[in-house]
């Protein structure tokens, strides 16, 4: 971590103050450690990083690392294990820092999650492990949890930029042979959990970068990407062979790897990868864009280097992100920093039932996204030449609560306004991509083109295995790792009884 | 030009295409449809048209260099089925593409009427491959330096209006073209192919920069595509897509050429390199 200033040096002096007001004491009791303050994260401050590329969030230094560590009140029953998908063992990991050895906090966490240094960033710990956390109960705050996600990151920036990352062990050669298909967070797990027992693995990648949807959906200023490449890094080093530019189902049938390739077993994790749009009258007009495309665009293609990437993006002015999701905040942001004068954010809802992790909303706030909550795209407006000129919306107000008692939006009628816009950008989720589906009908999948499997993660094609978005439809990085961890375990055990 | 790539080789079918990139952290991903493929050699062959940054590095490659990545093939594959007579219609370098379609449709048993339109005789492309195919080929040219001068279509309507008009009639080529060849047949009802070649990122169906409006309903060229029904596509909406980032590709087109100081027509459509096999 660098040298933090202005704001962030503040924080730092307050934790330090902290941290020897706790050494002073000879034991701390659950009181003391409750009435720690929960330490800030460092940032950029929003003015500036607007205006570039780099990661917002700067990590915590060790003296907040420790401070926070020593919130934890370490309670017998670790509900904060039963929030987390991968069921990493939380406690045992954060008094590891708080007792400095963070080479055996990094450990703990390896045993359960591969990728730490990406699950601190992106996971939305206030529903997960911290939503169950003891201390954020007593305080009536999921927020005010012990900051879980922020320890995780710490350790796992420590392990790749001091420790060196430690490239799992391999048992020797089975002689058995797993493909992988897609390379995003299930099939990266599912790779080192086979490769580990010594099959030989190989993995396949539409794009011509391995990481999936860690490396084109989501930007640099939330995950960099060297830190995905360091990940990726280590499956090499274990030897799973990396093959891009390669898309089964087109360049080779799925069939043919079982059939003809010699291959034993196969993991689909192609994720869901055909973005939905609103349908409405307007949407093919200039201007309008998938946030698929647009990230795309901004992160793996690096549009956002013009100096140096021949891929183009629009420079945009005015735009309107449609969606409240991480994906929305995540191109609303983009927006921002490829020059847009003003960027809104326009959402059907509140911000209560935004899906986008709470951090990711409140920097968007920050940065000046303005949020337009309970309206709703109804079309959108060209000129002669079918160029996006404007977003014709539609207010929404909360109705009586349905059956699950949500309170869903109903729509004013004769509310209808313009905005001003010359880019739209549409980020209300994904559906499956159909291409294995299509291509290998001995596959099932559910009327959404989810593929079906059974408790193992098997598909109706026999050795033929799935997990992540797929299969989930709509899944988080760490539920997706989750998924894959179950299939690599069925085929490590098909493959040692076979 | 033609590349190694055995497994796209082995697979590709009619109607295919691939995407490649030159450089792998800033380069961009350019789709381009398969000319003819060799399964044995494992070789296939790539037609392209120098019109901007991409077309142009590709250019300057020397034989035995490698394109850092080739994605495909792509697509669904041109249904190939005896319909009769088919009248294929090759604009520029369209007639490269369609060249597989021609052979395919030619090898079932379709009688096959060729149509290749370019701008002058140093533009035409794959004229002895068609005519090797073809039952009869036509070479139209528009400033008359070789064939007939005038546009494809007017033989196109001829055939339409004669005694024995095409059961099928396949175009590929400029959009514009593509547009006057869907309104040439449709008064005839004649069941029209066209393939559309449009802006795309990922070509799997992710980004679906690619979409485009057939018959009211949006479809992606890269998964539901490339080929669709002539007489459903919104063609005025496709080339105005088209042309969405058209500012930002001629200025990178226009540095690249200060820096590289090639003697080519900026901004003209036509380079000397077309067709050029490497």
């Amino acid at each position: 971590m660098s040298e933090l200033t202005g704001a962030n040096a503040v924080l730092e002096e307050e934790a330090q103050k902290l941290l020897s007001g706790l050494s002073a004491r000879p034991q701390l009791n659950n009181r003391d450690r409750m009435a720690v303050p929960q330490q800030e994260m460092p940032a950029q401050p929003p003015t500036e990083r607007i205006r570039n590329n780099c990661e917002v969030a700067l990590g915590y230094s060790p003296t907040m690392a420790r401070v926070e560590a020593e919130r934890c009140i370490q309670c017998a029953n670790t509900p904060c294990i039963s929030g987390c998908p991968v069921a990493i063992d939380i406690p045992r990991f954060i008094r590891a820092i708080a007792e400095g050895r963070e080479r055996d906090a990094i450990g703990i966490i390896k045993q359960s999650s591969l990728l730490p240094a990406v699950c601190g960033r992106v996971c939305p710990q206030e529903v997960q492990c911290m939503q169950h956390c003891t201390v954020g109960r007593v305080k009536k705050d999921r927020m005010q949890s012990v900051a879980i996600g922020r320890l995780e990151r710490y350790v796992a920036d420590l392990e790749r930029e001091e420790f060196g990352i430690a490239t799992p062990t391999v048992k020797p050669a089975t002689g058995r042979k797993v493909a992988v298909v897609g390379s995003g967070p299930a099939s990266i797990t599912v790779a080192a959990d086979v490769r580990r027992e010594g099959h030989a693995v190989t993995m396949y990648e539409a794009f011509h970068k391995p990481g999936g949807v860690l490396m084109y959906g989501i930007p640099e200023f939330r995950l960099p990407k060297d830190i995905v490449e360091a990940e990726i890094e280590v499956l090499h080093n274990m030897g799973v062979q990396i093959r891009t530019d390669f898309v089964i189902g087109r360049s080779r049938q799925l069939r043919d790897l079982m059939h003809k390739d010699g291959y034993d077993a196969v993991f689909i994790g192609t994720g869901a990868g055909l973005p939905k749009f609103m349908g409405i009258p307007g949407e093919n007009l200039v201007g309008v864009f998938s946030a698929n495309e647009y990230l795309t665009r901004a992160n793996l293609m690096k549009a956002y280097d013009p100096a140096h990437a021949d891929t183009p993006i629009r420079r945009a002015r005015k735009v309107a992100v449609l969606g409240g999701g991480n994906v929305a905040m995540d191109a609303a942001r983009t927006a921002m920093r490829l020059g847009a004068e003003v960027v809104y954010l326009v959402y059907r809802r509140t911000e209560e039932e935004m899906p986008a992790r709470l951090e990711e909303v409140h920097h968007a706030r920050e940065e000046g996204i303005q949020f337009c909550l309970l309206q709703n795209a109804k079309r959108m407006l060209g000129d002669a030449e079918e160029r996006l000129v404007a977003l014709e919306c539609v207010r929404y107000e909360l109705g009586e609560p349905d059956a699950s008692g949500r309170r869903s939006p109903v729509e004013v009628p004769g509310s209808e306004f313009q905005l001003p816009v010359d880019t739209v950008i549409v980020a209300i989720g994904n559906e499956s991509n159909p291409l294995i589906a299509t291509t290998t009908p001995e596959i099932k999948t559910d009327r959404y083109g989810r593929i079906l499997v059974d408790e193992r993660n098997e598909t109706s094609m026999p050795g033929v295995f799935a997990g992540g978005d797929i299969v989930l439809g709509v899944a988080t990085v760490i539920e997706a790792m989750g998924e894959g961890r179950r299939a690599a375990a069925a085929i490590n055990e098909l493959l040692a009884g076979a | 030009m033609r590349v190694h790539v055995p497994h796209i080789a082995a697979e590709r079918k009619p109607g295919q295409f691939v995407i490649l990139q030159v450089d792998t952290d800033f380069g961009e991903r350019i789709p381009l449809t398969i000319a003819d493929a060799d399964a044995a050699s494992g070789e296939i062959t790539l037609v392209f048209q120098s019109v901007g940054k991409t077309t142009h590095k590709l250019a300057e490659m020397e034989v035995g260099s490698h394109i850092p990545n080739l994605l495909g093939p792509l697509g669904r594959p041109t249904e190939i089925d005896k319909v009769g007579t088919v009248v294929c219609v090759g604009g520029g370098i369209g007639v490269a593409p369609l060249h597989p379609i021609v052979q395919a449709m030619k090898a079932i048993g379709n009688r096959i009427v060729v149509i290749i339109g370019a701008r002058s005789r140093d533009l035409v492309i794959f004229e002895e491959e068609m005519r090797r195919l073809a039952d009869e080929l036509i070479v139209m040219t528009d400033d008359g330096s070789y064939g007939r001068r005038g546009l494809v279509t007017e033989p196109l309507l001829e055939y339409c209006q004669s005694e024995t008009p095409p059961d099928r009639v396949i175009a590929i080529g400029p959009p514009v073209m593509m547009k006057f060849c869907a309104e040439t047949t449709r008064p005839f009802a004649i069941p029209t192919v066209v393939s559309l070649n449009t802006i795309m990122v990922d070509g799997t169906g992710m980004c679906g920069g690619c979409r485009v409006n057939i018959g009211g309903e949006t479809k992606f060229v890269c998964v539901d595509g490339p080929e669709f029904d002539a007489h459903l596509v919104d063609f005025d909406n496709m080339i105005r897509r088209l042309r969405a980032y058209k500012d930002q590709e001629d200025k990178a087109h226009a540095e690249f050429h200060e820096h590289e100081k090639c003697g080519c027509r900026l901004g003209g459509k036509s380079h000397q390199s077309e067709g050029e096999q490497v």
